[in-house]
Protein backbone atom coordinates (compact mmCIF):
# COMPACT_ATOMS: atom_id res chain seq x y z
CA UNK A 1 0.00 0.00 0.00
CA UNK A 2 2.69 2.47 1.29
CA UNK A 3 4.72 1.04 -1.84
CA UNK A 4 2.11 1.62 -4.34
CA UNK A 5 1.30 5.45 -2.90
CA UNK A 6 5.36 6.51 -2.36
CA UNK A 7 5.49 4.99 -6.55
CA UNK A 8 2.41 6.67 -7.41
CA UNK A 9 3.58 10.31 -6.09
CA UNK A 10 7.26 9.48 -7.78
CA UNK A 11 5.72 8.95 -10.94
CA UNK A 12 3.55 11.98 -10.87
CA UNK A 13 6.63 14.21 -9.86
CA UNK A 14 8.63 13.05 -12.45
CA UNK A 15 6.15 13.34 -15.44
CA UNK A 16 5.36 16.85 -13.70
CA UNK A 17 9.36 17.71 -14.03
CA UNK A 18 9.26 16.49 -18.14
CA UNK A 19 6.25 18.53 -18.57
CA UNK A 20 7.89 22.06 -16.72
CA UNK A 21 10.75 20.68 -18.67
CA UNK A 22 9.56 20.68 -21.76
CA UNK A 23 7.57 23.64 -21.43
CA UNK A 24 11.16 25.64 -20.47
CA UNK A 25 12.62 24.00 -23.45
CA UNK A 26 10.16 25.00 -25.68
CA UNK A 27 9.71 28.49 -24.11
CA UNK A 28 13.66 28.87 -24.74
CA UNK A 29 13.09 28.16 -28.78
CA UNK A 30 10.35 30.28 -28.93
CA UNK A 31 12.53 33.26 -27.66
CA UNK A 32 15.42 32.02 -29.56
CA UNK A 33 13.01 31.91 -33.01
CA UNK A 34 12.15 35.41 -32.22
CA UNK A 35 14.73 37.02 -34.42
CA UNK A 36 11.72 37.38 -37.21
CA UNK A 37 9.70 39.67 -34.90
CA UNK A 38 12.45 42.57 -35.37
CA UNK A 39 12.97 41.23 -39.16
CA UNK A 40 9.39 41.34 -39.80
CA UNK A 41 7.20 43.44 -37.25
CA UNK A 42 4.37 43.27 -40.09
CA UNK A 43 3.36 39.59 -38.44
CA UNK A 44 3.27 41.35 -34.79
CA UNK A 45 1.65 44.05 -36.14
CA UNK A 46 -1.34 41.92 -37.68
CA UNK A 47 -1.84 39.45 -34.34
CA UNK A 48 -1.84 42.91 -32.22
CA UNK A 49 -4.73 43.85 -33.97
CA UNK A 50 -6.35 40.85 -33.98
CA UNK A 51 -6.08 39.74 -30.59
CA UNK A 52 -6.83 43.26 -29.20
CA UNK A 53 -9.76 43.40 -31.41
CA UNK A 54 -10.50 39.61 -29.81
CA UNK A 55 -10.29 40.78 -25.99
CA UNK A 56 -11.52 45.11 -26.55
CA UNK A 57 -15.16 44.81 -26.31
CA UNK A 58 -15.06 42.24 -23.23
CA UNK A 59 -12.22 44.02 -21.65
CA UNK A 60 -14.08 47.69 -21.86
CA UNK A 61 -17.59 46.38 -20.64
CA UNK A 62 -16.12 44.18 -17.81
CA UNK A 63 -13.88 47.65 -16.83
CA UNK A 64 -16.76 49.30 -17.15
CA UNK A 65 -18.79 47.05 -14.45
CA UNK A 66 -15.62 46.77 -12.56
CA UNK A 67 -15.66 50.37 -11.57
CA UNK A 68 -19.28 50.46 -10.97
CA UNK A 69 -18.91 47.65 -8.66
CA UNK A 70 -16.05 49.11 -6.79
CA UNK A 71 -17.55 52.71 -6.70
CA UNK A 72 -20.52 51.22 -5.13
CA UNK A 73 -18.61 49.19 -2.44
CA UNK A 74 -15.99 51.76 -1.94
CA UNK A 75 -18.44 54.45 -1.17
CA UNK A 76 -20.08 52.24 1.43
CA UNK A 77 -17.54 51.23 3.29
CA UNK A 78 -15.88 54.86 3.33
CA UNK A 79 -18.59 56.79 4.01
CA UNK A 80 -19.10 54.92 7.59
CA UNK A 81 -15.76 56.62 8.27
CA UNK A 82 -16.87 59.67 6.55
CA UNK A 83 -13.82 60.05 4.38
CA UNK A 84 -16.28 59.15 0.61
CA UNK A 85 -13.79 62.03 -0.78
CA UNK A 86 -11.06 59.41 -1.34
CA UNK A 87 -13.23 57.14 -3.68
CA UNK A 88 -11.23 58.20 -6.64
CA UNK A 89 -8.05 57.19 -5.39
CA UNK A 90 -9.33 54.01 -4.08
CA UNK A 91 -10.94 52.71 -7.40
CA UNK A 92 -7.57 54.17 -9.35
CA UNK A 93 -5.33 52.46 -6.74
CA UNK A 94 -7.18 49.27 -7.11
CA UNK A 95 -7.53 49.00 -10.79
CA UNK A 96 -4.21 49.89 -11.53
CA UNK A 97 -2.36 47.79 -8.95
CA UNK A 98 -4.27 44.65 -8.96
CA UNK A 99 -7.73 44.80 -11.02
CA UNK A 100 -6.63 45.97 -14.22
CA UNK A 101 -3.99 43.99 -14.69
CA UNK A 102 -5.49 40.45 -12.78
CA UNK A 103 -8.78 40.59 -14.71
CA UNK A 104 -7.48 41.63 -18.22
CA UNK A 105 -5.29 38.78 -17.87
CA UNK A 106 -8.11 36.41 -16.85
CA UNK A 107 -10.29 37.58 -19.24
CA UNK A 108 -7.53 37.02 -21.90
CA UNK A 109 -6.78 33.69 -21.15
CA UNK A 110 -10.61 32.97 -21.80
CA UNK A 111 -10.95 35.09 -24.63
CA UNK A 112 -7.77 35.49 -26.78
CA UNK A 113 -6.06 32.53 -25.09
CA UNK A 114 -8.68 29.78 -26.25
CA UNK A 115 -8.84 31.08 -29.79
CA UNK A 116 -4.76 31.27 -29.77
CA UNK A 117 -5.02 27.58 -28.68
CA UNK A 118 -7.79 26.41 -30.62
CA UNK A 119 -6.23 28.06 -34.06
CA UNK A 120 -2.28 26.40 -33.17
CA UNK A 121 -3.78 22.88 -32.45
CA UNK A 122 -6.50 22.81 -35.83
CA UNK A 123 -3.30 24.17 -37.52
CA UNK A 124 -1.38 20.71 -36.15
CA UNK A 125 -4.74 18.78 -36.96
CA UNK A 126 -4.91 19.61 -40.26
CA UNK A 127 -1.54 19.39 -40.90
CA UNK A 128 -1.06 22.72 -41.56
CA UNK A 129 1.92 22.90 -39.34
CA UNK A 130 4.14 19.85 -40.60
CA UNK A 131 3.07 21.59 -44.47
CA UNK A 132 5.07 25.05 -43.36
CA UNK A 133 7.68 22.42 -42.29
CA UNK A 134 8.26 20.85 -45.79
CA UNK A 135 7.78 24.33 -47.05
CA UNK A 136 11.33 24.53 -45.35
CA UNK A 137 9.50 27.66 -43.17
CA UNK A 138 9.98 26.90 -39.37
CA UNK A 139 6.66 27.41 -38.00
CA UNK A 140 7.69 28.54 -34.84
CA UNK A 141 9.07 31.81 -35.86
CA UNK A 142 6.46 32.33 -38.50
CA UNK A 143 3.53 31.16 -36.73
CA UNK A 144 4.18 30.79 -32.92
CA UNK A 145 6.63 33.87 -32.52
CA UNK A 146 4.61 36.88 -33.55
CA UNK A 147 1.25 35.44 -31.62
CA UNK A 148 3.84 35.52 -28.93
CA UNK A 149 4.80 39.12 -28.66
CA UNK A 150 1.35 39.92 -29.88
CA UNK A 151 -0.07 38.85 -26.82
CA UNK A 152 3.06 40.36 -24.98
CA UNK A 153 2.41 43.61 -26.35
CA UNK A 154 -1.35 43.39 -25.98
CA UNK A 155 -1.76 42.75 -22.95
CA UNK A 156 -0.66 46.05 -20.89
CA UNK A 157 -2.37 48.09 -23.50
CA UNK A 158 -5.47 46.28 -22.94
CA UNK A 159 -5.04 46.33 -18.88
CA UNK A 160 -4.42 50.16 -19.70
CA UNK A 161 -7.66 50.48 -21.42
CA UNK A 162 -9.82 48.19 -18.41
CA UNK A 163 -8.66 50.88 -15.78
CA UNK A 164 -9.01 53.53 -17.52
CA UNK A 165 -12.63 52.24 -17.82
CA UNK A 166 -13.41 51.13 -14.23
CA UNK A 167 -11.90 54.57 -13.24
CA UNK A 168 -14.96 55.91 -15.52
CA UNK A 169 -17.35 53.77 -14.13
CA UNK A 170 -16.25 54.65 -10.51
CA UNK A 171 -16.96 58.09 -11.39
CA UNK A 172 -20.03 57.40 -13.06
CA UNK A 173 -21.34 55.53 -9.75
CA UNK A 174 -19.39 57.68 -7.30
CA UNK A 175 -19.91 61.53 -8.58
CA UNK A 176 -22.85 61.10 -11.19
CA UNK A 177 -25.39 58.63 -9.42
CA UNK A 178 -24.40 59.47 -5.59
CA UNK A 179 -23.08 62.50 -5.60
CA UNK A 180 -19.58 62.42 -4.15
CA UNK A 181 -17.47 65.98 -4.83
CA UNK A 182 -16.51 65.32 -8.51
CA UNK A 183 -13.25 68.09 -7.35
CA UNK A 184 -11.78 65.45 -4.29
CA UNK A 185 -13.02 62.81 -6.32
CA UNK A 186 -10.08 63.93 -9.10
CA UNK A 187 -7.92 65.39 -6.85
CA UNK A 188 -7.15 62.65 -4.41
CA UNK A 189 -6.78 60.61 -7.14
CA UNK A 190 -4.14 62.44 -8.77
CA UNK A 191 -2.31 63.30 -5.68
CA UNK A 192 -2.35 60.05 -4.44
CA UNK A 193 -1.75 57.54 -7.37
CA UNK A 194 2.22 57.41 -8.18
CA UNK A 195 3.54 57.09 -11.41
CA UNK A 196 6.35 54.24 -10.23
CA UNK A 197 5.01 52.69 -7.62
CA UNK A 198 1.67 52.30 -8.54
CA UNK A 199 1.27 52.51 -12.61
CA UNK A 200 4.97 51.16 -13.15
CA UNK A 201 4.06 48.15 -10.58
CA UNK A 202 0.70 47.89 -12.57
CA UNK A 203 2.42 47.73 -16.28
CA UNK A 204 5.13 45.33 -15.22
CA UNK A 205 2.34 42.85 -13.50
CA UNK A 206 0.25 43.04 -16.95
CA UNK A 207 3.36 42.15 -18.91
CA UNK A 208 4.44 39.02 -16.40
CA UNK A 209 1.01 37.75 -17.19
CA UNK A 210 0.86 38.64 -20.85
CA UNK A 211 4.20 36.26 -21.01
CA UNK A 212 3.02 33.85 -19.18
CA UNK A 213 -0.85 33.44 -20.39
CA UNK A 214 0.12 34.01 -23.91
CA UNK A 215 2.78 31.09 -23.82
CA UNK A 216 0.93 28.91 -22.17
CA UNK A 217 -2.43 29.31 -25.17
CA UNK A 218 0.38 28.93 -27.63
CA UNK A 219 1.96 25.56 -25.84
CA UNK A 220 -1.29 24.07 -24.97
CA UNK A 221 -2.18 24.63 -29.38
CA UNK A 222 1.27 23.45 -30.03
CA UNK A 223 1.14 20.27 -27.87
CA UNK A 224 -2.16 19.60 -28.46
CA UNK A 225 -3.41 15.81 -29.64
CA UNK A 226 -4.30 16.02 -33.16
CA UNK A 227 -7.61 15.44 -32.82
CA UNK A 228 -11.02 17.03 -31.97
CA UNK A 229 -10.53 15.65 -28.64
CA UNK A 230 -7.34 16.72 -28.33
CA UNK A 231 -7.55 20.37 -29.36
CA UNK A 232 -10.60 20.40 -26.68
CA UNK A 233 -8.75 19.38 -23.90
CA UNK A 234 -5.83 21.82 -24.71
CA UNK A 235 -8.08 24.87 -24.90
CA UNK A 236 -9.51 24.01 -21.38
CA UNK A 237 -6.25 23.88 -20.35
CA UNK A 238 -5.49 26.97 -21.35
CA UNK A 239 -7.95 28.43 -19.28
CA UNK A 240 -7.29 26.90 -15.74
CA UNK A 241 -3.75 27.02 -16.02
CA UNK A 242 -3.52 30.11 -17.42
CA UNK A 243 -6.05 31.50 -14.59
CA UNK A 244 -4.05 29.95 -11.89
CA UNK A 245 -0.78 31.18 -13.27
CA UNK A 246 -2.13 34.20 -13.05
CA UNK A 247 -3.78 34.38 -9.76
CA UNK A 248 -0.15 32.85 -8.17
CA UNK A 249 2.06 35.15 -10.28
CA UNK A 250 0.01 38.00 -8.92
CA UNK A 251 0.74 37.27 -4.90
CA UNK A 252 3.98 36.55 -6.16
CA UNK A 253 4.96 39.78 -8.03
CA UNK A 254 2.57 41.56 -4.59
CA UNK A 255 4.58 40.16 -2.65
CA UNK A 256 7.75 41.50 -4.01
CA UNK A 257 6.66 44.98 -4.91
CA UNK A 258 4.44 45.91 -2.87
CA UNK A 259 6.05 44.59 0.84
CA UNK B 1 19.83 6.95 -64.70
CA UNK B 2 21.13 8.23 -61.18
CA UNK B 3 18.72 7.66 -58.55
CA UNK B 4 17.37 10.92 -56.82
CA UNK B 5 16.29 8.97 -53.56
CA UNK B 6 18.13 6.49 -52.43
CA UNK B 7 16.95 3.58 -49.14
CA UNK B 8 19.13 1.49 -48.41
CA UNK B 9 18.23 -1.10 -45.10
CA UNK B 10 16.35 1.31 -43.10
CA UNK B 11 14.31 0.67 -40.17
CA UNK B 12 12.18 2.66 -38.31
CA UNK B 13 10.06 2.09 -34.77
CA UNK B 14 7.90 4.12 -33.11
CA UNK B 15 9.30 3.61 -29.37
CA UNK B 16 9.44 -0.51 -29.02
CA UNK B 17 6.52 -1.16 -32.27
CA UNK B 18 8.39 -1.97 -35.48
CA UNK B 19 7.29 0.43 -38.44
CA UNK B 20 9.32 -0.40 -41.23
CA UNK B 21 11.98 -2.91 -41.00
CA UNK B 22 15.12 -3.54 -44.03
CA UNK B 23 13.65 -1.53 -46.61
CA UNK B 24 15.97 -0.82 -49.56
CA UNK B 25 14.40 1.29 -52.56
CA UNK B 26 15.27 3.58 -55.36
CA UNK B 27 13.94 6.36 -56.98
CA UNK B 28 15.63 7.55 -60.16
CA UNK B 29 15.70 10.86 -61.61
CA UNK B 30 12.86 12.00 -63.69
CA UNK B 31 10.44 8.95 -62.66
CA UNK B 32 7.14 8.52 -61.01
CA UNK B 33 7.36 5.80 -58.85
CA UNK B 34 4.32 4.52 -57.06
CA UNK B 35 4.71 3.17 -53.55
CA UNK B 36 1.77 0.93 -52.39
CA UNK B 37 -0.14 -0.83 -50.00
CA UNK B 38 -2.75 -1.13 -46.90
CA UNK B 39 -3.73 1.20 -44.64
CA UNK B 40 -0.86 1.38 -41.84
CA UNK B 41 1.66 -0.62 -43.71
CA UNK B 42 3.96 2.09 -43.42
CA UNK B 43 3.83 4.13 -46.40
CA UNK B 44 3.58 7.64 -45.19
CA UNK B 45 6.09 6.84 -43.09
CA UNK B 46 8.17 6.60 -45.85
CA UNK B 47 7.78 9.83 -47.22
CA UNK B 48 8.05 11.54 -43.49
CA UNK B 49 11.67 9.99 -43.11
CA UNK B 50 12.82 11.40 -46.82
CA UNK B 51 11.69 14.35 -45.82
CA UNK B 52 13.51 14.82 -42.66
CA UNK B 53 9.92 14.57 -40.32
CA UNK B 54 11.20 11.45 -38.57
CA UNK B 55 14.70 9.77 -38.23
CA UNK B 56 15.14 6.57 -38.99
CA UNK B 57 16.51 3.87 -36.41
CA UNK B 58 18.93 2.53 -38.73
CA UNK B 59 19.97 2.58 -42.20
CA UNK B 60 20.36 5.77 -44.44
CA UNK B 61 17.94 7.84 -46.49
CA UNK B 62 20.16 9.90 -49.40
CA UNK B 63 18.21 12.75 -51.22
CA UNK B 64 20.75 13.54 -54.28
CA UNK B 65 23.37 12.19 -52.68
CA UNK B 66 23.25 13.98 -49.11
CA UNK B 67 22.31 11.69 -46.29
CA UNK B 68 18.94 12.48 -44.62
CA UNK B 69 19.70 11.64 -40.99
CA UNK B 70 23.15 13.44 -40.75
CA UNK B 71 21.63 17.05 -41.85
CA UNK B 72 21.10 19.51 -39.13
CA UNK B 73 17.98 22.07 -38.95
CA UNK B 74 19.08 24.33 -41.57
CA UNK B 75 20.73 21.68 -43.76
CA UNK B 76 17.02 20.21 -43.58
CA UNK B 77 15.29 23.55 -44.28
CA UNK B 78 17.78 23.74 -47.63
CA UNK B 79 17.26 20.07 -48.94
CA UNK B 80 13.34 20.81 -48.47
CA UNK B 81 13.29 23.96 -50.22
CA UNK B 82 14.15 21.47 -53.14
CA UNK B 83 11.69 19.69 -52.32
CA UNK B 84 6.94 19.93 -52.60
CA UNK B 85 4.92 18.03 -50.53
CA UNK B 86 0.99 17.47 -51.47
CA UNK B 87 -0.04 15.83 -47.78
CA UNK B 88 -3.04 13.83 -47.96
CA UNK B 89 -5.88 16.32 -46.84
CA UNK B 90 -4.33 19.05 -49.21
CA UNK B 91 -2.85 21.44 -45.48
CA UNK B 92 -4.27 24.34 -47.03
CA UNK B 93 -3.87 27.09 -44.39
CA UNK B 94 -7.77 28.15 -44.26
CA UNK B 95 -7.11 31.69 -43.20
CA UNK B 96 -5.30 32.40 -46.47
CA UNK B 97 -7.40 33.02 -50.30
CA UNK B 98 -6.12 30.31 -52.62
CA UNK B 99 -3.69 32.69 -54.17
CA UNK B 100 -2.17 33.27 -50.88
CA UNK B 101 -1.38 30.00 -49.76
CA UNK B 102 0.16 28.80 -53.04
CA UNK B 103 2.69 31.94 -52.94
CA UNK B 104 3.21 30.90 -49.41
CA UNK B 105 6.61 29.17 -50.08
CA UNK B 106 7.48 31.82 -52.56
CA UNK B 107 7.02 35.00 -50.16
CA UNK B 108 8.69 33.01 -47.46
CA UNK B 109 11.30 31.52 -49.40
CA UNK B 110 12.64 34.23 -52.30
CA UNK B 111 12.79 37.29 -51.97
CA UNK B 112 11.01 38.15 -55.35
CA UNK B 113 9.33 41.18 -56.18
CA UNK B 114 5.34 41.00 -55.47
CA UNK B 115 4.73 41.75 -59.32
CA UNK B 116 6.75 38.31 -60.24
CA UNK B 117 5.29 36.26 -57.34
CA UNK B 118 1.63 37.35 -58.74
CA UNK B 119 2.70 35.85 -62.59
CA UNK B 120 4.18 33.10 -60.83
CA UNK B 121 1.62 32.25 -58.56
CA UNK B 122 -1.15 32.55 -61.89
CA UNK B 123 0.75 30.88 -63.66
CA UNK B 124 0.62 27.46 -61.42
CA UNK B 125 -3.04 28.32 -60.66
CA UNK B 126 -2.98 28.19 -64.35
CA UNK B 127 -1.40 24.95 -64.54
CA UNK B 128 -4.20 23.40 -62.62
CA UNK B 129 -6.55 25.04 -64.06
CA UNK B 130 -8.01 27.09 -60.71
CA UNK B 131 -6.57 30.70 -61.76
CA UNK B 132 -9.79 32.08 -61.80
CA UNK B 133 -10.41 31.05 -58.33
CA UNK B 134 -7.39 32.78 -57.14
CA UNK B 135 -9.50 34.63 -54.20
CA UNK B 136 -11.38 32.08 -53.14
CA UNK B 137 -10.88 30.61 -49.54
CA UNK B 138 -10.57 26.63 -48.81
CA UNK B 139 -13.34 26.60 -47.45
CA UNK B 140 -15.34 27.66 -50.91
CA UNK B 141 -13.95 25.58 -53.16
CA UNK B 142 -14.48 21.55 -53.17
CA UNK B 143 -12.09 18.75 -52.16
CA UNK B 144 -11.05 18.00 -55.25
CA UNK B 145 -10.11 22.06 -56.31
CA UNK B 146 -8.67 22.19 -52.83
CA UNK B 147 -6.10 19.31 -54.32
CA UNK B 148 -5.59 21.31 -57.06
CA UNK B 149 -5.03 24.25 -55.20
CA UNK B 150 -2.30 22.45 -52.66
CA UNK B 151 -0.75 20.37 -55.65
CA UNK B 152 0.10 24.24 -56.84
CA UNK B 153 1.74 24.84 -53.95
CA UNK B 154 3.78 22.03 -54.02
CA UNK B 155 5.29 22.71 -57.21
CA UNK B 156 5.35 26.46 -56.67
CA UNK B 157 9.22 27.16 -55.91
CA UNK B 158 9.65 24.05 -58.81
CA UNK B 159 11.50 21.49 -56.96
CA UNK B 160 13.21 18.31 -57.97
CA UNK B 161 11.25 16.16 -56.05
CA UNK B 162 7.77 15.84 -55.54
CA UNK B 163 6.14 13.61 -52.60
CA UNK B 164 2.24 12.95 -52.74
CA UNK B 165 0.80 11.54 -50.06
CA UNK B 166 -2.98 9.81 -50.89
CA UNK B 167 -3.29 12.15 -53.44
CA UNK B 168 -6.21 10.16 -55.25
CA UNK B 169 -8.00 9.96 -51.32
CA UNK B 170 -12.16 10.94 -51.82
CA UNK B 171 -11.61 12.16 -55.01
CA UNK B 172 -14.49 11.46 -57.74
CA UNK B 173 -13.19 9.47 -60.42
CA UNK B 174 -13.25 12.75 -62.50
CA UNK B 175 -11.06 14.69 -60.17
CA UNK B 176 -8.83 11.50 -60.00
CA UNK B 177 -8.21 11.15 -63.25
CA UNK B 178 -6.99 15.00 -63.13
CA UNK B 179 -5.33 14.44 -60.21
CA UNK B 180 -3.50 11.79 -61.68
CA UNK B 181 -2.67 13.18 -65.18
CA UNK B 182 -1.52 16.70 -63.78
CA UNK B 183 0.88 14.79 -61.12
CA UNK B 184 2.72 13.22 -64.38
CA UNK B 185 2.51 16.53 -66.70
CA UNK B 186 4.22 18.38 -64.03
CA UNK B 187 6.66 15.64 -63.31
CA UNK B 188 7.80 15.36 -66.90
CA UNK B 189 7.49 19.73 -67.66
CA UNK B 190 10.00 20.22 -64.36
CA UNK B 191 12.07 17.26 -64.83
CA UNK B 192 11.54 16.33 -60.95
CA UNK B 193 11.57 13.36 -59.43
CA UNK B 194 8.06 12.31 -57.97
CA UNK B 195 7.28 9.49 -55.31
CA UNK B 196 3.20 8.89 -55.40
CA UNK B 197 1.70 6.68 -51.70
CA UNK B 198 -1.63 5.85 -53.02
CA UNK B 199 -3.74 2.41 -52.38
CA UNK B 200 -5.74 3.54 -55.78
CA UNK B 201 -4.38 0.71 -58.31
CA UNK B 202 -6.13 1.77 -61.36
CA UNK B 203 -4.96 5.63 -61.14
CA UNK B 204 -1.13 4.61 -59.62
CA UNK B 205 -0.63 2.17 -62.55
CA UNK B 206 -1.70 4.80 -65.45
CA UNK B 207 1.14 7.20 -64.40
CA UNK B 208 3.69 4.97 -62.43
CA UNK B 209 7.35 3.89 -63.70
CA UNK B 210 7.99 1.83 -60.83
CA UNK B 211 5.72 0.74 -57.99
CA UNK B 212 7.13 -0.94 -54.54
CA UNK B 213 4.73 -2.66 -52.63
CA UNK B 214 4.57 -2.38 -48.84
CA UNK B 215 2.98 -4.65 -46.21
CA UNK B 216 3.87 -4.59 -42.65
CA UNK B 217 6.58 -2.27 -43.22
CA UNK B 218 8.38 -4.82 -45.66
CA UNK B 219 8.49 -4.67 -49.12
CA UNK B 220 6.81 -7.54 -50.39
CA UNK B 221 6.85 -6.91 -54.52
CA UNK B 222 8.04 -4.73 -56.78
CA UNK B 223 8.65 -3.75 -60.70
CA UNK B 224 6.62 -2.10 -63.67
CA UNK B 225 2.91 -1.74 -63.57
CA UNK B 226 2.88 -4.55 -66.11
CA UNK B 227 4.88 -7.25 -64.31
CA UNK B 228 3.06 -5.88 -61.02
CA UNK B 229 -0.65 -6.70 -62.90
CA UNK B 230 0.63 -10.62 -64.10
CA UNK B 231 2.38 -11.00 -60.78
CA UNK B 232 1.74 -13.98 -59.07
CA UNK B 233 2.29 -12.81 -55.51
CA UNK B 234 -0.66 -13.37 -53.52
CA UNK B 235 -0.51 -9.84 -51.77
CA UNK B 236 0.17 -8.44 -54.93
CA UNK B 237 -2.74 -10.75 -56.67
CA UNK B 238 -5.29 -9.66 -53.34
CA UNK B 239 -4.31 -6.08 -53.78
CA UNK B 240 -4.01 -5.33 -57.14
CA UNK B 241 -7.54 -7.43 -57.73
CA UNK B 242 -9.13 -6.12 -54.78
CA UNK B 243 -9.77 -9.32 -53.49
CA UNK B 244 -11.06 -9.28 -50.20
CA UNK B 245 -9.65 -11.99 -48.04
CA UNK B 246 -6.15 -13.37 -49.03
CA UNK B 247 -2.39 -12.69 -47.16
CA UNK B 248 -4.45 -9.81 -45.46
CA UNK B 249 -7.02 -11.53 -43.52
CA UNK B 250 -10.49 -9.71 -43.88
CA UNK B 251 -11.22 -10.26 -39.30
CA UNK B 252 -9.06 -8.13 -37.22
CA UNK B 253 -6.47 -10.70 -35.69
CA UNK B 254 -8.13 -12.57 -32.24
CA UNK B 255 -10.53 -14.87 -31.13
CA UNK B 256 -12.81 -16.89 -33.30
CA UNK B 257 -16.64 -15.50 -33.58
CA UNK B 258 -17.76 -18.50 -31.82
CA UNK B 259 -15.51 -17.95 -28.44
CA UNK B 260 -16.73 -14.64 -28.82
CA UNK B 261 -20.36 -15.79 -28.40
CA UNK B 262 -19.27 -18.26 -25.71
CA UNK B 263 -20.24 -21.17 -28.21
CA UNK B 264 -16.85 -22.93 -27.48
CA UNK B 265 -14.60 -22.51 -25.04
CA UNK B 266 -12.06 -19.86 -25.40
CA UNK B 267 -8.64 -20.94 -25.66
Amino acid sequence: MIIEVLSHLGASVRSGLAALGAAGRTFAELIAASGTVLRRPRLVTDQVHFIGNYSLVIIAVSGLFVGFVLGLQGYYTLNKYGSEQALGLLVALSLIRELGAVVTALLFAGRAGTSLTAEIGLMKAGEQLAAMEMMAVDPMRRVLAPRFWAGVIAMPVLAAIFSAVGVLGGYIVGVRLIGVDEGAFWSQMQAGVDVWADVLYGVIKSFVFGVAVTFIALYEGYCAAPTPEGVARATTRTVVIGSLMVLWLDFLLTALMFS
Amino acid sequence: MPNFVDIRDLHFAYGERPILSGLNMQFPKGSVVAVMGGSGSGKTTVLRLIGGQLRASSGSVTVDGQDVGSLNLQGLYAMRRRMGMLFQHGALFTDLTVFDNVAFPLRENTHLPEEMIRDLVLMKLHAVGLSNAAQLKPAEISGGMARRVALARAVALDPQLIMYDEPFAGLDPISMGVTANLIRKLNDALGSTTILVSHDVHESFSIADHVYFLSQGRIVAHGTPQQMRESDDPYVKQFVHAEADGPVPFHYPGRSIAEQLGMREGA
